[in-house]
């Protein structure tokens, strides 16, 4: 029993350090990899990122102004199937697909009229079924251009 | 005992797998039924899946500090340093929930300070920010590092609006790694009421029709709808709860300016690579709902930056 309650505890202490790990290594991930992706837009500060796994969707909801250049950056960790991203009007309208343009992990855009728009991530598929699905940081990034 | 003896590894391994998928479920909030699990039934494989199948997640984005001073100077409005929140108030804040909200506070201050090259204020609300930060046990967001390469470029622009974008980005990674989300959405909703109060208080009301900087204040009706969505989210936390009635009338007074909308389409730009979005999107706004959005944002401010 006493070493079933010691495997017990290392296993634990063992996926704690796993998990802690994972979240530190997401916050690298987004800051030095995928920040870079902005090239000589300057970061809004904002941070959005998540340990997704294959097949795994997330959205973000966010206000665009006019009279601004954004460029928006969502990347995968090392080892993850590319990444998918729509993004629609407040009318559900899609107005930009990355699987049109390569799955390109970026996109330049201004607005006319400041509106909120849905930013829809997905995390494509390796597609064997017989390994376990493959997870890691997905990182959504803003900048804008200054004058 | 003997059976119960044999099952016991496969229950403990399952303990430690559910507390290891917890632990790594990220920020934002997660839609969808719990995963029912039982210690017979479920191998770790199905376990993944049925995360798979109930995750999702949904982040409300709000524009930050330096996206606002952005749209204000790009709206040709003059700086005032009066505006700001002085040094001096923060031995004010001792509790988490004003520290926070400072911390957002003092980040817009320092990120109007760095669009409109005001250089003489920059170290001091680094300083000031620092002190917020590190009062909330926020660790190498601001250190003694960050303060030197400010003082080395202090007029080096790009340089300065960089070292404030990574301040507030290492405060949000490190509070929403470490589960802290209702205290970064409180240094977000500071950050905001701050942006709010600066760009209400440079309006020139003698040439408020056809003013720009109006209109992007009007334009703000829809990030005050993200804010109470992101407040909604940790609404069983009590200093969540303490903001989210003024916002909530803040809203009622925002739900005045009158917004038409006509159908978004693209139109790709070959030589810049910027696809613009058309369609017109125009926010209305007369002078005392204005005045009142300005009163209402004033009253909040003043609750946390005395």
């Amino acid at each position: 029993m006493k070493q079933f309650v010691q495997i017990f505890l290392v296993t634990l202490l063992l996926a704690l350090m796993t998990s802690g790990e994972a979240t530190a290594q997401c916050k690298g991930f987004a800051k030095s990899l995928c920040k870079k992706e902005l090239g000589a837009y300057l970061h809004d500060g904002n941070y959005h990122a998540a340990i997704l796994v294959e097949g795994e969707e997330a959205e973000l909801y966010k206000t665009f102004y006019s009279d601004m250049e954004y460029r928006v950056a969502i990347c995968g960790a090392d080892g993850m199937p590319p990444i998918e991203f729509t993004v629609f009007d407040a009318t559900g309208k899609v107005l930009y697909s990355n699987k049109d343009q390569e799955l390109s992990g970026i996109w330049d855009f201004k607005l006319e009229a400041s509106q909120q728009l849905k930013i829809a991530v997905k995390v494509t598929t390796f597609g064997t079924r017989s390994e376990l699905p493959v997870s890691g940081c997905v990182a959504i990034m803003f900048g804008f251009k200054t004058k | 005992m003997n059976n119960k003896l044999k099952i016991l590894p496969l229950i403990l391994g399952v303990t430690a797998l559910l507390v290891c998928m917890a632990a790594t479920s990220c920020k934002g909030k997660t839609k969808g039924k719990e995963a029912k699990v039982t210690e017979e039934t479920v191998s770790a494989d199905e376990q993944t899946m049925e995360q798979i199948k109930s995750a999702e997640k949904v982040f409300n984005a709000l524009p930050t500090p330096l996206e606002v001073a952005q749209l204000i100077k790009e709206a040709g409005a003059k700086f005032d340093v009066t505006l700001l929140n002085p040094v001096e108030n923060k031995s004010n804040y001792t509790t988490s929930k004003s520290m926070a909200l400072n911390l957002g506070i003092y980040v817009c201050d320092l990120s109007f300070a760095s669009m409109y090259d005001e250089t003489s204020l920059l170290v001091n609300y680094m300083q000031a920010a620092e002190d917020m930060a590190t009062g909330l046990g926020i660790i190498d967001a601001i250190d003694e590092g960050t303060i030197e390469k400010l003082e080395q470029n202090i007029n080096n622009r790009d340089v300065i609006m960089e070292i404030v974008s990574e301040t507030f980005l290492n405060s949000q990674a490190y509070l929403e790694d470490d589960e802290q989300h209702a205290v970064a959405a409180t240094i977000i909703a500071g950050g905001f009421i701050e942006g709010l109060y600066i760009s209400t208080h440079m309006v020139d009301m003698k040439n408020f029709k056809g003013n720009k900087l109006v209109k992007t204040i009007a334009d703000q009706k829809m990030s005050v709808d993200d804010l109470i969505r992101l407040l909604e989210t940790y609404n069983e936390n009590t200093a969540i709860q303490e903001l989210l009635g003024p916002i909530r009338e803040l809203k009622t007074i925002f739900d005045k300016v009158e917004r038409s909308t006509t159908p978004a389409s693209t139109k790709y730009d070959d030589k810049t690579g910027v696809t613009e979005i058309t369609g017109a999107a125009m926010s209305e706004i007369k002078q005392d709902v204005f005045l009142a959005i300005k009163e209402k944002v004033g009253d909040i401010r003043n609750i946390y930056v005395k």
